[in-house]
């Protein structure tokens, strides 16, 4: 792997736990836990880096989270994370960025609608498809109510996948050979 | 350097990460495999004493629960709906023993050593093209670039006061993002002007 490839695989692992400081929106009396930017890190890191460099990268944040740093949203961090209720949600992250990464990498020319799409795809559906059967067998849940726990962060997710696509699209712009 | 890491000198902090890393999974995978409510709260216990083998205080043991306080609750009053209180307890108390147990690994291991550990494991997959010295440099670059972007962030948002913008995401977003990948090629190129081949 190129020096370029190692410096952007560091550059979006240390994107992700950088939006991890941004105070997380918790929704008031609710008792969820709180909505937060990280997954705006998976989406950009798939987006922009590509599926290599961004499935490693995630790859390299969620191994640095495992050994103890607290990088994740709220400072949290260590193995007891994964093995949390949310463990699966962590777990995808890296398929979920080299999801984005191949199908933006398989239609370089996408409109903004298709990339949407795209990074919708692999953040919002390949991620609660791992995290969402992981937290019913966690909580011994059953898939119907851990899905109906997570109705409730489809739209800030909705949000955060217009956000990339605006951002990696102005990227493109900035930086054409990306 | 940030780092949960709670420092002491009790046999568990003496102990080299790869015996504790291995004991965590057995333990994991035996608790999720037991379905006896007894036994879990034994093990729930169990791990309870390991704290206090770690010289480490039962208040720092609550601490590792108290950010999933919200996440029990619902699971709890879930299951006590759909299955009964038996089972809601078993599903917290399961929950709580093996995030205890894995934060008592984290909480007795510094980071530094965990990635030291990991480095050399990685060096079986050598044959298969991974090259731990280049994983090194992207654990060191990532670290780096953690408070660089802070900083960057930082002086974003103040230049976006100047025009009434701070609040708006996309006027901080896009110029945060677009020097960063500028820092990022200007970093590769000094790293290969220095001639590193790792």
């Amino acid at each position: 792997m190129d020096t370029k490839s190692i410096v952007y695989i560091a550059l979006f692992a240390a994107l992700t736990a950088a939006l991890g400081l941004m105070p997380p929106i918790a929704f008031a009396g609710l008792g969820l836990p709180p909505i937060t930017a990280q997954s705006l890190g998976v989406m950009l890191a798939g987006a922009v880096a590509g599926a290599r460099r961004g499935g490693f990268a995630l790859l390299l944040f969620i191994a640095l989270a495992a050994v103890g740093l607290p990088l994740l949203a709220g400072g949290r961090g260590g193995i007891g994370v994964f093995f949390g209720a949310s463990g699966g949600f962590l777990l995808a992250w890296p398929l979920s960025a080299a999801f984005i990464g191949w199908l933006l990498g398989r239609d370089r020319g996408a409109s903004f609608v298709t990339m949407a799409l795209y990074i919708a795809l692999g953040g919002i559906v390949v991620m609660y498809a791992i995290g969402i059967p992981w937290m019913a067998l966690v909580g011994k849940l059953g898939l119907t109510k851990a899905m109906a726990i997570m109705v409730a962060y489809i739209p800030g997710d909705l949000v955060k996948v217009v956000l990339a696509t605006m951002i990696a699209r102005g990227l493109r712009r900035a930086f054409p050979n990306l | 350097m940030l780092d949960l890491y709670s420092p002491g000198t009790s046999v568990l902090h003496r102990l080299p990460p790869a015996p504790k890393l291995l004991a965590l999974m057995i333990g994991a995978t035996v608790m999720f495999l037991n379905e006896n409510l007894l036994l879990t709260a034994a093990a729930a216990m169990a791990v309870l004493a390991l704290y206090l083998l770690a010289q480490l205080s039962l208040k720092q043991a609550l601490a590792q629960l108290r950010p999933l306080v919200w996440i029990f609750a619902i699971f709890f009053v879930l299951q006590w709906v759909f299955s009964g209180l038996e089972l809601a307890a078993y599903v917290v108390l399961r929950l709580a023993a093996l995030i205890l147990l894995a934060s008592l690994v984290t909480l007795t291991t510094r980071s530094s050593d965990m990635i030291d550990t990991l480095t050399r494991a990685l060096r079986i997959l050598k044959p298969i093209g991974a090259n731990p010295a280049k994983i090194g440099l992207a654990i060191s670059l990532a670290l780096r670039f953690i408070p660089v972007l802070a900083q960057i962030t930082a002086d974003v948002r103040e230049a976006q006061k100047a025009r009434g913008l701070e609040r708006s995401v996309i006027a901080v977003a896009m110029p945060v993002a677009i020097r960063t990948l500028k820092m990022a090629d200007d970093i590769s190129d000094a790293i290969e002007s220095r001639g590193y081949r790792p």
